[in-house]
């Protein structure tokens, strides 16, 4: 038996251990160096977490199984270790304009305490890294993938002028518990999460301990991010998981999760080669910004806005039962190649296969009927909406 | 009756001239949750090394290699259709297919069932 293509973030592409620097083949070839470890480590694997190599860091890909910790955070609630992730904060006079030369959002403006999602971009409008930013008084809290950081805070630096300083939080572990009973076991132990609109975030104490805790996710179910110091990551931990609700929910699921909630992924979904609007993250434009400019590639990336990209990202609804996978060829009726999966996998909520990829933006209209081609074989499939799996995030008056 | 295994984890057990394949238990717990598998039509030819079979989980593709040459004389038409009997079973009604063997010779050098948990202890 083969082991022929890895899916989603445990993709070889992204985890020899290297730090992702815009090279789609995530160094391959080159030498594995040594694995960083997760403040949880001896946690993860206590539990019986199965760890693998990613974005530098040896990180539990699955516990009991990826279709049954997928199925848990949709009812329940998750506990996902991604200390991996990068936390900065960024500070200095007029930091919110020096960001604003970087990203196209609105750094300004920004409200206190208010987590966006924003695009770090190169000056051709390539995307160095998705990111969600926080305005936490006159400082900026970030959070970054972790296969990119190192090259973020290299980028950042570079850019920014030199009264703007870049803090690199590494004695910061970062945990996410999704799902929708995650407020109710994360209030019993921090008293005021629940209080938390959607995409907002606070400081808490807990045990002595401060924490900095938003609501938000990459699942799209209602949950929280909690940013706690890396001595008491596994004291916080253990106290989640002692709740029947709560469980430990590795890489996998992250990605099954995700993929089903229509997000993209940095380094398949989007990188250097793909621009926001060819992405379909316009809502990270912001209006202000599209009638002034002044961000990196904002000439192309306002060009496009108006004329439109010759390819976008879409979902694809795969026919049969056999999920395709990323780099798998996405053919017009005739056969001719019109784009390629970037990710794609088995859907454990729908029970059947789904993929996420580009397509010739004439062809990228829901219901459209396309050939998928992998490993030789052609598999139907027509352009899905997204997200495959309905967001449900928390709601400020809505019913629990 | 004999059990023989292949470093690849595909497991032979050889009746007469039929030899029936498929996935060992450690295959299929690195490999997770099966989602999807093909088996081969009967009456196809496979050789030895050659990819006969298709196992998918959440998270990874792998092919089944036919461990011998010969003639697909039945497939499990089960795993195709319910693709977690893998996982359940993975040495009893999980099989892939059975081949009618040309040259019984290519079973020597194969591991037996003990060699092949001995040496999947040591992964």
């Amino acid at each position: 038996m083969s082991r022929e293509v890895h899916n989603g973030p445990t993709d070889d592409t992204q985890a020899r251990g290297t730090h992702y620097a815009g090279d789609p083949d995530g160094g391959a070839g080159t030498e594995t160096p040594s694995l960083d470890k997760l403040p949880l480590d001896a946690w993860h694997r206590e539990r019986g977490g199965r760890m693998v190599p990613f974005a530098g860091y040896e990180m539990p890909v699955q516990y009991e199984g990826i279709m049954a910790e997928h199925l848990w955070t949709r009812e329940n609630a998750g506990l996902f270790d991604v200390s991996h992730m990068g936390q900065l904060l960024v500070h200095g006079r007029d930091v919110d304009a020096a960001l604003e030369r970087l990203m196209p959002g609105d750094f300004k403006a920004a409200a206190d305490m208010k987590p966006k999602y924003s695009l770090l971009l190169d000056e051709s409008g390539g995307i160095i890294d998705d990111l969600m930013a926080t305005r936490r008084g006159d400082d900026f809290y970030i959070v970054v993938n972790g296969a990119t950081k190192h090259g973020d805070i290299a980028v950042m630096e570079q850019r920014l002028p030199s009264e703007v300083v870049v803090d690199h939080m590494k004695e910061q572990a970062l945990l996410a518990l999704q799902g929708p009973r995650a407020a109710e076991v994360l209030e019993k132990i921090i008293p005021g999460v629940s209080d938390l609109g959607f995409m907002q975030g606070g400081p808490f104490n807990w045990n002595g301990r401060n924490l900095w805790i938003s609501r938000s996710g990459y699942t799209g179910e209602d949950g929280f991010e909690i940013s706690v110091p890396a001595v008491a990551a596994a004291d916080l931990t253990d106290a989640i998981v002692a709740d029947d609700l709560a469980k430990p929910i590795g890489l996998g699921a992250r990605d099954s999760l995700r993929l089903e909630a229509g997000l993209p992924l940095y380094g398949h979904d989007i990188d250097h080669e793909t621009t926001p609007v060819m992405a379909g993250l316009n809502f990270a434009i912001n209006k202000r910004r599209r009638a002034e400019g002044g961000f990196a590639g904002d000439l192309r990336i306002l060009a496009e806005l108006e004329q439109g990209t010759p390819q976008k990202r879409v979902g694809f609804d795969v026919d049969g039962r056999q999920p395709v996978r990323e780099g798998a060829l996405v053919l017009d009726a005739e056969g001719n190649e019109v784009g390629r999966i970037t990710s794609g996998g088995f859907s454990p909520s729908l029970q059947r296969p789904i993929a996420m990829g580009y397509v010739a933006s004439h062809l990228a209209d829901v219901g459209t009927e396309l050939k998928l081609s992998q490993r030789g074989k052609l598999i139907g499939a027509r352009v899905g909406a997204m997200p495959f799996v309905p967001h449900r995030y928390h709601r400020k008056g809505a019913t629990a | 009756m004999t059990v023989y295994f292949t470093k690849e984890h595909e497991w032979i057990r050889v009746e007469g001239d039929t030899a029936t394949i498929g996935i060992s238990n450690h295959a299929q717990e690195q490999l997770g949750d099966i989602v999807f598998a093909e088996v081969p039509d009967v009456g196809r030819r496979v050789s030895k090394g050659q990819e006969a079979a298709v196992v998918e989980s959440v998270k990874a593709a792998s092919d089944v290699y036919a461990p011998v040459t010969g003639e697909v004389v039945e497939a499990n038409q089960a795993v195709a259709d319910e693709p977690a009997l893998v996982n359940s079973d993975p040495e009893g009604q999980g099989w892939f297919f059975k081949i009618r063997l040309d040259n019984p010779g290519e079973l020597e050098g194969l591991m037996d069932e003990a060699a092949y948990r001995d040496w999947v202890a040591t992964l």
